[in-house]
């Protein structure tokens, strides 16, 4: 057995962060405390991008999903339950199938993960210091050009669709 | 005061008065009352310079004409441009001041006439580019020029006609003025375009040089001939010459400033102005046409003006009588006697329907003031006695009646004598006697009509004494225009001479330009038409002031002294009074003829529209509905069964899965899961 | 396996992820949290395309599909959330199970 670098027990240690807050997330009966967990699932994901030396995406990582998807979320959280009332848990449905569903999906990955024989390379170490914001730049004003453009248009899309749905007037009651 | 100051003082005049036009339509909400004050201030200026412009150039640069041209639009090669341009000469001069002058007047009398209108700016807006377009003509250096302008006269005569468009009356006016000129105007279309074909110049001087050089329209003098009748049919049209005189009369359903400005002293002279501008291309044929068409007009309106009532109809067919005079003048080879009278007629025809104006609007103050909706404030039955009430007006416009009737020492009788002499000397060279026949009668007859007018409104006994009373002189406004142009309808404004204009600044300034025609088969040259005309002149003072005493006497007998009974004479030729009052008949002949065979051209062709082409139409429409009936049914039966045959499978089986669809997306989503799980399972 | 970190260690993470996520929609009615179960799915993916990269020659097109990942999770989150505003204006409860009408 190898002697566990400073590297690894960093590993451990994120992964505990991550699996135990999304635990808390996926677990919690209160709405709020799932949100607050998943503030650090993402910090924990993050932190898996720099031991993965994605510089670039951990930093992605942090402004759009702490920064954005997560006050989204929590926004709708405020929005969609009336504050005065105390009642922000969430219900839950039908644990037990979607237990064993969960637990039979989790076991079936791993093990294919287990088994298979990754076929992997040799990665000079150099590059693993460089930032790969420059590389990622190129990358998207070369070849990825196309998906680039389409990516700017669908957040515009995305953009007003919101806005229009969000501002839709109420319309006539259904039920 | 050098020649490129002159030019610059031009252009400045052609373009005040559509800055005027710009500033009243966009902002004349605003200013409201304050409108007129800019119309006037601007048309104020114009005129300053104009006078600016008349003295130097009549004093220092007499025989001089200063002209400014630059290429507008080149067509590819250097050959064929179109040059736009103004000139300058004394005819030039006359018209600017002659122009703003009575623009300006109006302008003044506007003020209080057109007081509470609804459309008050934009009355003076109108007459802003209505000023703007007359000046352009008499400024123009080439026909291209001349014919936009032209086309903008008509447009801006058309708007102010229409002025109160919600009369019915005016709105069919507008437009029978409009259409009438195109008809005019299509032949002076025409007329340059022969030209332009040609020449490829619009240039007055261009043409006329080619022409002098013996350069013909298609080598023919009979086209050239042509092109000058058509040109006049231009003048035609704008100054209501026969047979399209029918517009001026109604015409008269415009403001009555209007009718004095554009109906009576510039636009209609626009036409005169042309044919003066035009002359030296006129061949012998063609001036003896134009002779003709002026000698008809000024007989049948005149007689017409016998028989009419309404104030302004009377002063109508008294201007188209009296531009048939000033056309006739240039027909029959006397240029600046013809020119000559548009310029006096214009000071005193103005004045006529200024005075008129005044006197409508007195009426209709007390008409209005009683609730008297069914008078007609126009009607002279309805006037008379106006004399003490309204004295102002009553003694100016006796000046103009006096003048325009000829009698010594206005303006009118020197101009109208030295027409006269000139049809005398004409038929005395050419032997068309008719022709100062005809003019001789119709003097006389002017002078009758007009005295009838004046006796009628002013003199004699109003019918209704209370009424009366209240009537009282106009404003300032409105009669310091008349008084103006009083005193431009005497003599010495022109001349130093009560008898003779020959001596005036006037016929020295406006000289008769030599014929371009080449081999000129004028009957007479200018010496001899000269000679002729001193020759003849002591026999047409002699005749002219027969005829016009023997008029006014004649008004006086009938309508003063009533010795003889109008009525009576009026039943005694029941027909021919009908014929007079029915204007010859005009409007209905164009009814029955040219409309008619319009409107019948109209309906067979809306016929041939609905029965041929629509029947074709219909008959393809018919035929593929028919199909499309024959392929509906194979469709609804066949078609529509089989994809029926589908749906109801489908919807049979989905009714079976159905049940599995949950609604919830969890469901949804555990389904997905499970298959997935089993894919890996069954394909590992 | 040994505990020194490979490439498996990453995606054994990312696994366990996913079946929270995925057990997050099964079981929890409220839409909000539907959306954080799939915010845990595309993290978990992300994981695995970033490992992959890391261990496939340090490839910068795992990077790009993160990235691309990333956005298309915010346009989502971003009309997802106000597609549930709008539900919860219109039936006044978040509760997806609720929101069957289009099931008749």
């Amino acid at each position: 057995m190898n002697m566990l670098s400073l590297y690894d027990y960093i590993f451990y240690f994120l992964a505990f962060v991550v699996i135990g807050s999304s635990f808390v997330v996926v677990f919690s009966r209160n709405i709020i405390y799932s949100a607050f967990a998943l503030l650090f699932t993402f910090f924990g994901v993050a932190g898996f991008y720099v031991l993965l030396s994605a510089d670039f995406l951990a930093i992605t990582q942090l402004l759009i999903y702490v920064g954005g998807i997560l006050v989204l979320l929590l926004f709708g959280v405020m929005l969609t339950n009336k504050v005065v009332d105390v009642d922000i848990k969430s219900s839950t449905i039908k644990t037990l199938p979607a237990s064993i569903i969960s637990a039979l999906l989790a076991g079936l990955l791993c093990g294919i993960f287990y088994v298979t024989n990754w076929y992997t390379v040799p990665t000079n170490p150099e590059l693993l210091n460089n930032t790969t914001a420059i590389a990622i730049g190129h990358a998207f004003i070369s070849t990825w050009i196309l998906p680039f453009e389409v990516a700017s248009v669908v957040l515009l899309v995305a953009m007003l669709g919101a806005v229009i749905i969000a501002r839709r007037e109420k319309g006539p009651e259904v039920n | 005061m050098t020649e490129t100051l002159l030019l610059q003082f031009a252009t400045a005049i052609l373009f005040i008065p559509l800055v005027s036009f710009l500033i009243l339509i966009f902002f004349g909400k605003k200013l409201s009352k304050k409108s007129s004050l800019v119309g006037l201030t601007l048309i104020g200026s114009t005129l300053l310079l104009s006078l600016i412009i008349f003295f130097t150039k009549l004093n220092f640069f007499h025989d001089a004409t200063i002209d400014y041209t630059f290429t507008w639009v080149n067509f590819g090669s250097s050959e064929i441009t179109i040059d736009l341009g103004i000139m300058i000469d004394n005819m030039t001069a006359v018209m600017l001041v002659v122009v703003t002058l009575v623009s300006f007047l109006v302008h003044l009398f506007s003020i209080s006439y057109m007081e509470g209108d609804i459309r008050y700016s934009r009355y003076f807006a109108f007459l802003g580019i209505f000023s703007f377009s007359m000046l352009g003509i008499i400024l123009t250096n080439n026909f291209f020029m001349m014919y936009v302008f032209w086309e903008l006269v008509g447009l801006s005569s058309y708007l102010l006609i229409g002025h109160w468009y919600e009369k019915t009356s005016a709105a069919n006016a507008a437009k029978k003025a409009f259409i009438v000129n195109r008809v005019g105007d299509i032949g002076m279309f025409t007329g340059i375009m022969i030209l332009w074909s040609t020449f490829a110049t619009f240039s007055f001087d261009e043409v006329f040089h080619g022409l002098s050089l013996g350069i013909l329209p298609f080598d023919s003098t009979a086209w050239l001939t042509a092109a000058g009748i058509l040109i006049f049919c231009g003048a035609v049209g704008k100054s209501a010459q026969f047979p399209l005189h029918v517009w001026l009369p109604d015409a008269m359903e415009g403001p009555t400033p209007v009718s004095a400005l554009i109906h009576a002293a510039t636009m209609v002279a626009a036409g005169v102005y042309l044919v003066a501008r035009v002359f030296p291309l006129f061949t012998a044929d063609a001036l003896i046409v134009i002779a003709y068409i002026g000698v008809i007009t000024a007989f049948i309106s005149a007689t017409i003006a016998m028989a009419q009532n309404d104030i302004k109809k009377v002063l109508a067919y008294s201007t188209v009588s009296q531009l048939g005079y000033m056309i006739m003048g240039l027909g029959v080879g006397g240029f600046t006697s013809g020119f000559f009278h548009l310029v006096t007629h214009a000071s005193f025809k103005a004045g006529l329907f200024l005075g008129s104006g005044s006197v409508i609007y007195a009426m209709h103050h007390v008409l209005h003031h009683h609730n008297d909706h069914h008078t007609d404030p126009q009607d002279i039955r309805n006037m008379g006695g106006l004399k003490k009430k309204m004295p102002i007006t009553f003694w100016t416009f006796l000046v103009f009646t006096l003048a325009i009737s000829g009698v010594p020492l206005t303006s009118g009788f020197l101009s109208k004598d030295d027409i006269l002499a000139g049809t005398l000397a004409f038929s005395d060279l050419t032997g068309h006697t008719l022709i100062p026949i005809i003019a001789f009668t119709v003097a006389g007859l002017t002078a009758f009509y007009m005295f009838r007018l004046l006796i009628l409104t002013f003199f004699g006994t109003h019918k209704d004494e209370n009424r009366l009373n209240e009537i009282h002189e106009s404003p300032w406004q409105m009669t310091t225009p008349l008084i103006i142009f009083a005193a431009l309808s005497f003599f010495f404004f022109y001349s130093p001479s009560p008898t003779s204009a020959s001596d005036g600044w006037f016929y020295n300034a406006i000289e008769k330009p030599e014929s371009v025609v080449p081999e000129n088969v004028s009957a007479a040259s200018i010496e001899s038409f000269e000679e002729a005309v001193h020759h003849n002149h002591g026999t047409a003072m002699f005749l002219s002031l027969t005829v016009a005493g023997l008029g006014i006497l004649t008004a006086f007998v009938t309508y003063y002294w009533k010795k003889i009974n109008p009525e009576k004479i009026m039943n005694t030729f029941p027909s021919l009074h009908r014929f007079l009052s029915m204007k010859w008949y005009f409007d209905e002949f164009y009814d029955r003829t040219v409309i008619w065979f319009t409107m019948m051209t109209a309906k067979v062709l809306a016929w041939f529209d609905f029965k041929i082409i629509d029947g074709i139409v219909n008959g393809v429409a018919t035929v593929s509905r028919i199909t499309a009936n024959g392929s509906g049914k194979f469709d609804n039966a066949v078609v529509d069964g089989l994809v029926n045959l589908t749906a109801y499978s489908i919807g049979f089986f989905g009714l079976i899965l159905r049940t599995v669809q949950t609604g919830k997306v969890q469901s949804y989503l555990a389904f997905a899961i499970v298959g997935a799980l089993m894919i890996f399972f069954f394909f590992n | 396996m040994s505990l020194v970190v490979s490439l498996q260690h990453f995606i054994f993470v990312s696994a366990i992820l996913l079946s929270l996520g995925v057990y997050a929609i099964l079981t929890r009615r409220n839409a909000i949290m539907v959306l954080m179960g799939i915010e845990l799915i595309l993290n978990s993916a992300n994981i695995n395309f970033v490992a992959f990269s890391r261990f496939g020659g340090m490839d910068v097109n795992g990077h790009l599909a993160a990235i691309f990942v990333i956005f298309l999770a915010a346009c989502e989150a971003a009309v997802a959330l106000a597609i549930v505003l709008n539900i919860y204006k219109q039936f006044n409860t978040v509760n997806v199970d609720e929101v069957a009408t289009m099931k008749d």
